[in-house]
């Protein structure tokens, strides 16, 4: 009954614990811009160089370097809120989040605080059965990265002197963006799988728009998930806690699954949950407690006076809208061509990736087309030479694209997104 | 209005990560709660309907270019660091986890 | 021969430029005179004789080769120990960056270096500039050339006391509170704190970003004008700095030389005179207003209400920013690391330790105080109401400038206090601030001119204040004010100072 990773620990029958409880989740998602240069320097932002050969005084932290914004990264951050259907902030600034550690090499992090880049977005999240999940966004923000820890020495023993960090300080600087989601309710059982799709389908995104080579497993792209447990929709929040160390989507659907076990094994037993970060071990399918810092929440967060706000005027950010490409999504649907009729209108918008469902997340599948299409339509194919689909579906989808029809056009016109809420829209150039 | 207790102080300084003796720390809360008594008069005029003022020359969007620069060599990166192996910083075990 | 130390930069740069002396001679010059007087002075902390010589000896040569060199080339200059010189220890003061010698070069050491001037050192400091009398130094008191039981000013005294005892014909200061201009009021020297955003910051050590600027200090109020125009200018590795050129500051100096201030308005800011100035300090001041008065100025009196805050906002807002610059400090990549005496060794302990035994007691007062007010809970009572404070500052600066070219007041309530006076009661040596750091909340331009000698015989300094960006305005107040006043004392003030008895 316990939390301690090194001894037993109950988890109630995964089936069982969302028959009982209602999750709600939040996913916290980094990812690293592919810019050239750091966010706040112009030594090169690489993968797997030497150790400390991309580095200047600013990404060091030497005393006396200051911080230059790279104004390709703001443009990526505002083309990820663009793509989340957020607002983009009429101007922001950066903040100090002030912790102390030995790969932040200035102790704190030049991040973003009350005042993001993009908020109020929302992004649809298809499902493996073809039904449609909206995630809401709360914020996208820029930050920097961190350096690089190995640690060495025995594994959590005492020793003293056996113990040791190197730091690598080339991944420090590179620019960041954070998205983090509003607590999601109302996946019920297809918690995990919405989680694991939220971070697919992000990653998706952030590869369309090319802003980030984003592979998960070169940690281009990390995930935290927060989990709390409630007994009924109705009843107030419970308690969350944060994974973090999910380094694959899969990860990310078998994290969710255990904390929803786990704590309502807890919680069945009349037990609290602890607000706490936790560890997720892929190899052992478990988390575990990390160590209970106690005053580290208290970030100091202030303005960063190094730095000049951020207020990116409307045309540029227009300009940055107007020339987004296409989402996965709307390819998707555009390539699952179905032949509805549709009004000139819908013709003209069907190109742009609104919302193509209703806001709440349906349980019955999609009408869809040939099961292969949708492989590419999930973007987990790029080339659709290699399926061996046939000529005749994809030169219809073809033609009909070049008509300007979309086989759910009629859906997309009939349902819209929220309209007003956040001002936004996604747009594709097409 | 000062809550700069003894054991606030303390607190405050493992927060900034500074080891105070027993001595250092009976002086320091003395001197603090003196000093925060007379700082805290600023909240009297600072009202809801006056605007902070972060930076005090109004500028926005300095950018640069995202083009790169050589790197530091890593000799020099290296040549002030209190220990180092392997080209890389060498410091003592980190317990907290991030 | 005359003694090359006692020429003003400018002199000296003439005679450089007309090859009468040599930058090699002038530079052994002031390298002898500093083995001389070090001793009684204790103005340096690194003393770079031997590459100071050889960039004498390389503008020399290029100079004979017919090579168009910047005015100050061959100008030697001294650099306060906050600003970064790659190669060059820069210890800020500090016995944590003991040893520590920068992979860089600030942007203004690499100006200073561009021009050719031979850098003759790094002078002492207060510890990360955190002080009004150099006393928090780790390395040692600088005394007053003056009187060398008394401080020379801080945190730039080393600086200051370099000019004023012919060891330096210029230097760098830094000023995040009054730090370039009360060292020059208690000197008798020239110094000025540029607008906000005037000189880059990129390489100085920060204690409070948003109100730390470099600047001269110099012993004529020319010489200044000169070095501000070599440092001054946008910096792209300065997000803060102004992108837009300096006004004419060396031509408004030579202007105001000529004595003349017709038509310009001066405005007495009534809260910054009074009780805790010194009487000789306000009869000076009182005099230099009826210089400036004979010189066609118009005197008015103006009132900033909100300046009764000042002290108290700054005495938040530069421990809060100081709090978060000062974290790097921590014995991880660059200069003392300190192991726990007992216990696990971790990089958490090993940081605690460092930071104990390698801050001084007024850096860890103001770290805990700043960390304090932004925590969570106390940042709206403390650093952000004092943010507003500062926005209630600058616009009574807007409202006094509606009635005046430029703001006046004494730079320092008092002369030089002796060493050791006003250790022990933190708050009393703060006080020494509360004429200068109103201009660094709002970030306007400010300069200290000597303007007499006090009744115990100690120089006195004259703060003229201008609208950000105006710099300009100050060197010609400031020179007007300069010459008329030497003219009634016959020569420059230093020359009233004491002769230091030299080390044989």
């Amino acid at each position: 009954m316990t939390t301690n990773g090194t001894r037993e620990v109950d988890l109630v029958d995964y089936d069982d614990a969302v028959a009982r409880y209602d999750p709600v989740f939040g996913i916290e998602v980094h990812v690293e811009l592919g810019t050239r240069t750091k966010m706040f320097c112009p030594s090169v932002a690489v993968f797997g160089e030497e150790p400390n050969t991309a580095v200047s005084p600013v990404s060091l932290g030497l005393p006396g370097a200051l911080p230059v914004v790279n104004g390709t990264a703001v443009e990526y951050a505002i083309r990820i809120g663009l793509a989340l259907n957020c607002s983009i902030a009429e101007t922001c600034r950066f903040a100090r989040k002030n912790y102390f550690y030995p790969d932040v090499p200035k102790n704190f992090q030049t991040s973003q605080f009350d005042e993001p880049i993009a908020y109020d977005g929302w992004l649809d999240v298809e499902l493996d059965d073809g039904s449609v999940f909206r995630v809401e966004i709360e914020r996208a923000h820029m930050e920097e990265d961190a350096g690089k820890n190995t640690h060495v020495g025995g594994a959590t023993g005492r020793i003293q002197g056996a113990e040791y960090s190197l730091i690598d300080y080339n991944r420090a600087g590179i620019p960041l963006v954070e998205v983090v989601t509003r607590p999601i309710t109302g996946a019920g059982e297809r918690t995990p799988e919405v989680a694991r799709a939220y971070v697919q389908t992000l990653r998706d995104i952030f590869r369309a728009l090319d802003v980030s080579e984003a592979r998960m497993e070169r940690g281009n792209v990390r995930a935290d998930v927060n989990l709390s447990l409630r007994a009924t929709p109705d009843s107030p929040l419970g308690t969350r806690t944060e994974t973090k160390n999910v380094n694959s989507f899969r990860s990310v659907e078998r994290a969710v699954r255990y904390e929803i076990s786990r704590q309502a094994a807890i919680l069945d037993a009349g037990g609290t949950i602890t607000q706490e970060t936790r560890h997720w071990h892929e190899d052992t399918g478990i988390t575990t407690a990390g160590r209970i810092k106690s005053d580290s929440d208290d970030y100091r967060y202030f303005p960063e006076p190094d730095l000049a706000p951020v207020s990116p005027d409307r045309a540029w950010v227009e300009q940055i809208r107007a020339a987004l490409p296409e989402m996965p999504a709307a390819r998707r649907r555009r390539l699952r061509a179905t032949g509805a009729s549709l009004t000139p209108r819908c013709a003209t918008s069907s190109t742009r990736p609104r919302s193509t469902s209703s806001s709440r997340p349906s349980p019955r599948a999609r009408a869809r087309g040939d099961g292969r299409l949708d492989d590419v339509d999930r973007g987990r194919v790029d080339d659709v030479a290699h399926l061996g689909v046939s000529e005749a579906p994809v030169a219809r989808s073809r033609r009909r694209r070049a008509a300007g029809i979309s086989g759910n056009a009629a859906r997309i016109c009939s349902t819209h997104a929220r309209s007003g809420e956040t001002g936004a829209r996604s747009g594709s150039g097409k | 209005m000062s809550t700069l207790s003894r054991d606030e102080v303390a607190r405050v300084a493992a927060l900034a990560r500074i080891d105070l003796t027993p001595a250092e720390l009976d002086r320091l809360a003395g001197e603090l709660r003196v000093i925060v008594d007379a700082v805290a008069s600023v909240s009297e005029v600072a009202t809801p309907d006056v605007p902070a003022t972060s930076h005090p020359l109004p500028l926005t969007n300095v950018f640069r270019a995202d083009v790169p620069e050589p790197s530091l060599p890593v000799a020099d990166v290296l040549a002030g660091a209190p220990a180092s192996m392997d080209g890389k910083f060498l410091v003592p075990q980190i317990l907290e986890e991030d | 021969m005359t003694d090359l130390t006692r020429l003003t930069a400018a002199e000296l740069a003439d005679r450089l430029t007309s090859r009468e002396v040599s930058s090699v001679e002038a530079t052994r010059a002031h390298l002898d005179r500093i083995a001389a007087v070090e001793p009684a002075l204790h103005s340096f902390l690194y003393v770079n004789g031997d590459e100071a010589l050889a960039t004498a000896r390389d503008i020399d040569s290029r100079r004979a080769a017919g090579e168009q060199l910047h005015a100050l080339a061959g100008v030697p200059i001294a650099i306060k120990d906050i600003v970064v010189t790659k190669g060059m220890p820069t210890t800020a003061g500090s016995k944590i960056l003991e040893g520590w010698i920068p992979p860089y070069d600030a942007t203004i050491t690499t100006r200073i270096r561009a021009a050719g001037l031979p850098i003759l050192g790094k002078t002492n400091m207060d510890e990360f500039a955190m002080g009004s009398s150099t006393e928090h130094s780790a390395f040692g008191n600088t005394h007053n050339p003056w009187d060398l039981d008394r401080i020379p000013g801080g945190s730039g005294g080393g600086s200051a006391a370099a000019v004023a005892a012919y060891e330096a014909p210029l230097a760098i200061g830094t000023d995040t509170g009054g730090s370039i201009r009360q060292p020059a009021a208690v000197t008798g020297t020239v110094g000025v704190k540029p607008t906000y955003g005037g000189v880059s910051r990129y390489g100085l050590i920060a204690l409070a970003s948003s109100l730390d600027q470099a600047g001269p200090v110099t012993r004529t109020v020319l010489d200044s004008a000169l070095l501000h125009e070599l440092i001054g200018g946008h910096d792209p590795r300065d997000s803060t700095s102004i992108d837009e050129p300096l006004p004419g500051l060396v031509a408004a100096a030579r202007q105001g030389r000529s004595g003349d201030l017709t038509g310009l308005r001066v405005g007495v800011i009534s809260e910054l005179t009074g009780e805790g100035y010194q009487p000789g300090v306000r009869a000076r001041f009182a005099e230099s207003l009826e210089v400036l008065r004979g010189a066609g100025a118009e005197i008015v009196e103006v009132s900033c209400p909100n300046f009764k805050y000042a002290l108290g906002a700054y005495y938040l807002i530069l421990p809060s920013e100081a709090s978060s610059n000062l974290a790097k400090f921590d014995g991880m990549r660059f200069g003392l690391r300190v192991e726990p005496s007992e216990g696990n060794v971790t990089a958490e302990r090993v940081m605690g330790a460092t930071r104990g035994a390698g801050f001084g007691d007024e850096v860890k007062r103001r770290i805990i105080l700043g960390t304090y007010a932004l925590s969570a809970g106390y940042y709206d009572a403390y650093y952000g109401s004092a943010q507003k404070v500062r926005t209630l500052i600058q616009r009574d600066f807007a409202a006094a400038f509606a009635q005046a070219d430029v703001l006046v007041s004494p730079t320092a309530p008092t002369t030089a206090f002796k060493l050791g006076e006003k250790l022990d009661d933190p708050l009393a040596m703060y006080l020494n601030d509360v004429a200068t750091i109103p201009a660094n909340l709002a970030g306007i331009p400010g300069l200290s001119v000597p303007n007499g000698l006090s009744d115990d015989g100690l120089p006195v300094g004259f703060q003229v204040l201008a609208p950000a960006k105006a710099d300009d305005r100050l060197y010609r107040v400031g020179a007007a004010l300069e010459a008329l006043l030497e003219a009634q004392w016959g020569g420059p003030i230093l020359a009233k100072a004491p002769e230091l008895e030299v080390a044989r």
